[in-house]
């Protein structure tokens, strides 16, 4: 190949890769905003500091609360139709129905025909079944997980954080990624909270030992010592198992502080919808209490003093300014239509982050300084070509790193600092055939050429089985580890270039253009 | 600058201490299972077997006693305290269990904060992993299926590349490093967690890398001296390539060690992972590898009666 042509082909890689490289340089000078600069290398939560969190929305509970919610419908229906039945009740994929023996309904006609959508219908004996479709139970698993998505980033748009990633992962799973985050506990609590808010009268007649279990249900109110933050006690409440309103029609939610006692309450406003069910709800209830009930925990229960017309409710309850803040974004937000699971969680402070850039730039550039210092004296000249092409290759990954938007990892940063112990092998390969070479030739010229020649087979052979075990880390998803085989494998297939390629023509314009050579510096 | 000058065809005699190798291997070995057998398994970071650890700064040197006692007041027995790295950094790094009280929820930190405070008002939570069962299901299965990919497409290239019985001895030599590096682990009662199986991982790319080179140069070799025999020709082999090798390592040697010495602590034991796999992996393609392929040729010599995968 032509020197020239050579020579060519590499400067268009170093400008190539120093027009890539420049803007990661660029975004990390002290007077600059990252996030201003585009292809850059990002800096992984591990080193900028920030939460990564992986749940798994638990869809199966969603499907179970349809089979919950259509029991009621048809339990009230039932009622409504003065249908003689004994019971319902709800499996896993079914709701069914049992008759008193003898009797039968038919849910094929109405006004039990709307279940049809959703449902197949099977009658037994005196049990009639509804069996949820299978696609549509799909569906509901499909949507819980679509819709909690848009709720969670309703709910982390108001943590203030500049650049927050959600993404959905395998069927069910959720990976958040929060950089920068300050306040841990906060975004769990918003991210964990499903928010389900639900309005029932209370049965101040029963007790819980004493209570019809067919229409009523007992939940509680917890009550927590704030300063040792230990569960005092449950107080129980009979509640009638009708749900009479949820939290869907709630429009606006604000933090408001009671003149009374100074603590603050939730103040909701419904939309027009909800106003006037709530009107209907009150007027009949008027002089009974009413529990306001959250995720399943009853938040308060105050009593009906008149029909409240307004379209506005208030919760109340023994919260801090901070946690009825949460509360008021995530009612706002919507509730999650399923409860979650943290699987896994990362969480990295600034500082932390800082000091492992540091370390990890501290280990890069002394770690490559004595490689450095080392091939200059061992092979001289041929030393400073290894030298010049291993700091090109160093820009060449973080080019390649930065055209992608790959995102660097501490891991990653030891691949890089790994790679340049492993990349000059090629170096020293080709140089110690080349001495080899000179030994039984005394030819320079020759020695450069056969040198070259035969180290390339054992380069590629070395080179690809590293890059297999790199391959075999790269299916660990995301996270760290995948941070260190990205930058191992590039690294790999950088260093390979530059030996090959780079050192190849240094020795080529050094040596092999002149007519007459005797030694060389190796 | 050179060392290591040998003469064209001078050959040091590495086979002769084959005997000698196999019995420091087997000790080695041999110490790392028992180490494990000792310990009931190895000791699992919590990628592996879940739970939360949680990295704390202080402002003024932590007793650590003390804060055990604050934890077992609460009833808190599982909780395991070590410092963290230097103990001028005043740092430690507490493990709860997978199913703690304290768990992965929202009150994590400030309920920390609360049960540390009569020792230390200042303190910095600097990190947080919460692993979930699944997830630590998950990553034990990933990555036995990385070690496994990976060992399976270097039985396949070399295989291809050069003979099985190549292929195999360079199997073995790396199963020879992944046992030892696992077991010194165990012996020095380190957390074998995700980024030592990625350690562990490159030393596999690593070693390997040693033993092409070297077998490379025997194939290599057998085409150019026809009348030697095969020891003779894996001796003058890794003979001539021993500086480039010892070169390679010292040179892998020096960035690790900079990485375990700058490097911090959260990839200290990656760092310790890869310091024993490359000194294990030079090793191990010096006297593990070749001598290994001696002894399949000699139980199945090629051209003879070889077994059909060749």
């Amino acid at each position: 190949m032509d020197i020239k042509f050579k020579g060519s082909i590499i400067l268009i890689v170093l400008i190539g890769a120093l027009y890539y490289a420049f803007p990661t340089y660029r975004a990390y000078q002290p007077d600059v905003d990252p996030q201003t600069v585009d292809n850059k290398v990002n800096l992984g939560l591990d080193l900028q500091g920030g939460m990564y969190l992986d749940i798994e929305i638990k869809a199966e509970e969603a499907v179970k609360e349809i089979l919950r919610r259509t029991s009621v419908e048809l339990e009230d229906l039932l009622i409504d139709e003065q249908v003689d039945f004994l019971e319902v009740r709800q499996t896993t994929d079914s709701v069914i129905v049992e008759m008193e023996p003898g009797k039968k309904v038919n849910l094929e006609i109405a006004p039990y025909d709307r279940f049809l959508v959703q449902f197949d219908q099977n009658a037994q004996g005196d049990l009639t079944f509804l069996k949820l479709k299978a696609e549509e139970a799909d569906l509901i698993r499909e949507n819980s997980v679509s819709q909690a998505l848009e709720v969670l980033r309703n709910r982390i748009d108001s943590l203030g954080i500049s650049e927050p990633s959600l993404q959905k992962q395998g069927e069910n799973n959720i990976v958040i990624q929060l950089p920068g985050l300050m306040d841990r506990d906060r975004a769990i609590e918003l991210i964990g909270t499903q928010a389900v808010l639900q309005f029932q009268i209370v049965n101040n007649n029963a007790t819980p030992n004493n209570y019809n279990r067919l229409t009523e249900v007992v939940k509680y109110e917890e009550v927590w010592d704030k300063t040792t933050n230990k569960l005092i006690s449950k107080r129980p409440y009979v509640l009638e198992k009708k749900i009479l309103m949820t939290g869907e029609f709630i429009r606006d939610a604000r933090v408001r502080i009671d003149s009374r006692d100074n603590r603050p309450y939730v103040a909701l406003s419904f939309d027009s919808i909800g106003a006037d069910l709530f009107a209907k709800i009150t007027r009949r209830n008027v002089g009974r209490n009413m529990a306001i009930v959250l995720d399943g925990k009853v938040q308060s229960a105050p009593v009906i003093r008149e029909a409240i017309t307004g379209g506005e409710a208030s919760i109340s309850g023994q919260f801090t300014v901070k946690e009825a803040e949460t509360l008021k974004i995530v009612l706002k937000s919507g509730n999650l239509p399923a409860p979650i699971e943290i699987r896994e969680e990362r969480t990295v402070g600034a500082s932390l982050g800082e000091d492992s850039v540091e370390q990890g730039l501290n280990s890069l550039m002394i770690g490559s300084a004595i490689v450095l210092i080392f091939m200059i004296l061992y092979y001289r000249l041929a030393g400073v070509f290894a030298a010049v092409a291993l700091i090109f290759n160093v820009i060449l990954i973080i080019s390649v790193l930065g055209a992608f938007g790959a995102t660097l990892t501490l891991p990653g940063m030891a691949g890089i600092v790994l790679t340049i112990g492993m990349a000059v092998d090629a170096n020293v390969l080709i140089f110690q055939r080349i001495r080899e070479e000179i030994k039984r030739t005394e030819n320079p010229r020759a020695a450069i050429q056969e040198g070259f020649g035969k180290a390339f087979r054992t380069i590629m052979d070395a080179n690809v089985t590293t890059l297999f075990a790199a391959l075999a880390l790269l299916q660990f998803g995301t996270g760290p580890i995948k941070g260190f085989a990205v930058t191992l494998s590039v690294g790999i297939i950088a260093s390979m270039f530059t030996a090959i390629v780079v050192t190849r023509f240094f020795f080529d314009y050094v040596y092999l253009r002149k007519t007459k050579l005797r030694s060389l510096s190796i | 600058m050179q060392f290591l000058n040998f003469k064209d065809g001078e050959a040091i005699d590495f086979l002769s201490f084959r005997r000698l190798s196999a019995i420091i291997s087997g000790i080695i070995i041999l110490a790392g299972v028992t180490s494990i057998v000792v310990h009931k398994g190895l000791k699992y970071g919590i990628d592996f077997r879940g739970g939360t650890n949680v990295q704390i700064q202080f402002s003024t040197p932590p007793n650590l006693d003390q804060l055990r006692q604050f934890f077992a007041e609460r009833g808190m027995k599982n909780v395991v305290l070590q410092t963290f790295g230097d103990v001028a950094d005043q740092e430690i790094l507490l493990g709860l269990p997978i199913d703690s009280s304290l768990g992965a929820g929202e009150h994590l930190t400030a309920e920390l904060r609360k049960i540390l405070l009569p020792q230390h008002p200042k303190l910095e939570i600097r990190r947080i992993e919460t692993i979930g069962p699944k997830v630590g299901d998950e990553l034990k299965i990933s990555a036995v299926q990385a070690v496994l990919i990976a060992l399976g497409l270097v039985l396949l290239y070399i295989t291809i590349r050069f003979q099985w019985r190549q292929g195999v001895s360079a199997i073995v030599a790396l199963v020879h490093d992944v046992l030892v590096v696992v077991g010194i682990f165990s012996i020095f009662d380190k957390e074998f967690s995700l980024t030592v199986v990625a350690a562990l991982l490159t030393v596999v790319g690593y070693s390997l890398n040693d033993t092409i080179v070297v077998f490379d140069r025997i194939r290599e070799n057998q085409g150019k001296y026809r009348k030697k025999s095969f020891e003779e020709t894996i001796n003058l082999s890794i003979t001539e390539t021993l500086s480039r090798t010892l070169i390679t390592s010292g040179t892998t040697l020096l960035v690790v060690l900079s990485l375990f010495f700058l490097g911090g602590e959260i990839i200290h034991d990656f760092a310790f992972a890869l310091l024993v796999g490359v000194l294990i992996g030079t090793y191990s393609s010096i006297y593990v590898a070749s001598p290994v392929a001696v002894f399949f040729t000699k139980l199945a010599p090629p051209g003879g009666t070889a077994p059909a995968t060749s």
